[in-house]
């Protein structure tokens, strides 16, 4: 297998993907020329040209909504949202628009829109180009959520996103975009959307983690290892629908459950997951569900605070270690 | 191009139906036999009929909070209009839109739309469509005065100018949003004069006239399909009844609201009609009897529809 990195597979995705539909094309801020803020729509538009790689004007609310219009009638846009913070730009054509076509006007109305996001803490960005906001979308019925945590999921998850005729937030991490990692198909198969993966099996705690916080907690399980803890790890990938069954088997197998999530801590994911576990595998926990979330203060920029605010490896490790070490 | 004279009697009747529909609605809402809310476009039917008699067949349009008089002068089934409005099965959206959330794309009839100003950038993101497929068609967005202070409009307008798409915004100022007086919400005398500000060109249009709508957006669609770009027409027009249900227009005079009566665009055109000839009074009274029968057949066409089936309510999510 290939190794590619995160942006890599995210722009070659894209490249196959408008060359297999001419009815792709993708929008956003400074996605031309200058290839994306973070570099994924580097060399489109000398492929496709102006009419399919559309630099828009700083309008996120307007271009998004362009882009409900243009699903609407035949078209599969893909938007390119800077950070993820300007969802709020975007908010009323994501809720009251793009998500309600299908249920309200039924069969007749499909909206193939996939508006993909940087998100993330590292890097000093500060309050407004940091955050995680991805409960607030996988809240909303009528829209997917996908956050790839891997080069290869990257890869085949934004295929199936633009192939799906429904709305769907592409979460990408900041960090992630230089990590390298093979690449099962490259030019190959979408993957399906609302499947978790199981990273790594193992009998002692479920550790359910995505996007960067897979990364963490990759590092995490690999530590705990080494003192006879095991972990059975699993990568959400997609946060709506959720694939709340592998959480459930997995904690049925391991009785016990850490989240780790870098989405505010109060009304977060991590909420939601426990509540099913609660509701589906109660008996089998040997210990209360825990998790790891960003406290529910705005992300600061100062390297050192920033670093404090989400959560890390050494947090996960202590976590599981607390979980194992809880005795009823 | 000016509309043919055998179609004024089709446009004059089709206006008579709105206005009837329209005022059906009120007296149910009235009576508490539909719910929720309803907006009401009486007093602004040439608008409605003078933009669909401009489009062709594959044309887009989209629409607004106060948008049954739209959808049927598209050419939407009253009785199913009527049955969306009661909430039942049989209704343009099943029952699950009611009277701001209906759509019939095969009309190319791609939305009303519940959120001010929500359907201007997806009217915008019909035309990148057109300009992206070559199809020819123009998509026409229809907002009201208060949607033009939304950042929506600011944002699509600029886009479309910038982009040249096949798009013409039609405002309908009726004087209003809610009961906020457009002199209370811009400093400006015409919407359409905000087109310079985004490099396209503004009209203000007599919106009460169904000619004078009509010959402006024919003229502003031949213009797109042309691809010489968009163009922002201001209806002039006034709403004759309250915002929504419960209004009391306490925010306005009797004698304005009289002095608007005065330019009720279905009587300017029944007087055209008559003074050329193309209408008798004998005629007049057989169309009005159709009309009636029309919506009389809307209203039972509710009534006996079923209701959705509650064990539906959960499904058609996603795709």
């Amino acid at each position: 297998m290939n190794e590619y990195s995160y942006m890599e597979a995210l722009r070659s995705a894209l490249r196959d993907e408008m060359l297999r539909d001419q009815d792709v094309f993708v929008m956003g801020e400074d996605i031309g020329i200058y290839g994306g803020a973070f570099g994924v729509t580097q060399g489109l538009l000398e492929r496709f040209g102006k009419d399919r790689v559309i630099n828009t004007p700083i309008s996120e609310g307007g271009f998004t909504g362009v882009a409900v219009g243009a699903a609407l009638t035949g078209s599969r846009p893909v938007v390119e949202i800077m950070f993820m913070d300007f969802v709020g730009l975007i908010m009323d054509q994501l809720v009251n628009q793009a998500s309600k076509l299908r249920y309200v006007l039924g069969p007749q109305a499909k909206c193939p829109l996939v508006v993909r996001v940087a998100c993330g803490a590292g890097r000093c960005y500060g309050p407004t180009h940091s955050q995680t906001l991805e409960s607030w979308l996988a809240h909303i019925p009528g829209l997917k959520v996908v956050a790839p945590s891997t080069p290869s999921d990257a890869d085949g998850l934004l295929r199936a996103a633009i192939r799906d005729d429904n709305p769907v937030v592409f979460i990408e991490h900041k960090l992630l975009y230089g990590e390298k990692g093979p690449v099962a198909s490259p030019g190959g198969e979408p993957m399906p959307l609302g499947e978790a993966r199981v990273v790594q099996e193992g009998d002692d705690v479920t550790v359910v983690a995505w996007s960067w916080m897979l990364a963490e907690a990759e590092k995490a399980a690999a530590e705990l290892e080494e003192q006879d803890i095991s972990v059975d790890l699993v990568d959400l990938r997609s946060l709506s629908p959720i694939d709340h069954e592998t959480v459930v088997d997995s904690v049925k197998h391991t009785g016990r459950l850490l989240i780790v999530e870098e989405g505010y801590r109060t009304a977060g994911m991590s909420g939601e997951i426990a509540m099913r576990v609660f509701e589906q595998a109660f008996d089998y926990l040997e210990a209360p569900p825990r998790r790891l979330a960003t406290p529910d203060i705005p992300i600061p920029a100062s390297p050192i605070l920033e670093k404090a605010a989400v959560p890390n490896t050494a947090a996960i490790v202590a976590s599981v270690k607390d979980l194992m070490a809880y005795q009823g | 191009m000016a509309i043919a004279e055998k179609q004024l009697l089709k446009h004059y009747k089709t206006m008579l139906v709105i206005r009837l529909f329209e005022e059906r609605v009120e007296e149910l809402f009235g009576k508490g036999v539909i719910r929720g809310t309803a907006h009401l476009a009486i007093g602004q039917e040439a608008i409605a009929v003078g933009v669909a008699s401009a489009l062709k067949e594959h044309d887009y349009i989209t629409s607004t909070h106060r948008g049954h008089g739209h959808f049927i002068a598209r050419g939407a089934d009253p009785n199913r209009v009527m049955a969306e409005i009661y909430g039942k099965k049989t209704g343009y959206s099943g029952g699950r839109g009611g009277s701001q959330f209906m759509a019939d794309l095969s009309l190319g009839f791609i939305g009303a739309n519940g959120i001010t100003g929500g359907s201007i950038p997806v009217a915008t993101g019909a035309a990148l469509s057109a300009k992206l497929k070559e199809s020819g068609k123009v998509a026409i967005c229809l907002f009201g005065d208060g949607a033009s202070n939304q950042g929506t409009f600011h944002e699509s307008l600029n886009m479309a100018a910038t982009w040249q798409l096949p798009v013409v915004y039609v405002c309908e100022n009726n004087l209003y949003a809610m009961s906020t007086h457009v002199k209370d919400a811009m400093a400006i005398e015409n919407i359409a004069g905000r087109a310079i500000a985004y490099g396209m060109p503004g009209k203000v249009v007599d919106g009460n006239d169904l000619f004078a709508v009509h010959d402006a957006v024919s003229d502003a669609c031949v213009r797109a399909r042309g691809g010489e770009g968009p163009m922002l027409l201001e209806c002039k027009t006034y709403r004759l009844s309250g915002h929504s249900r419960g209004d009391q227009c306490n925010y306005r005079d009797v004698e304005e609201v009289q002095e608007w009566g005065k330019s009720d665009p279905i009587v300017r055109l029944q007087t055209a009609l008559l003074e050329r000839g193309l209408l008798t009074g004998e005629r007049d009274a057989e169309i009005r009897e159709s009309v009636a029968a029309v919506v009389d057949q809307a209203v039972a066409f509710a009534e006996e529809s079923e209701y959705p089936d509650v064990s539906t309510l959960e499904e058609g999510v996603f795709a």
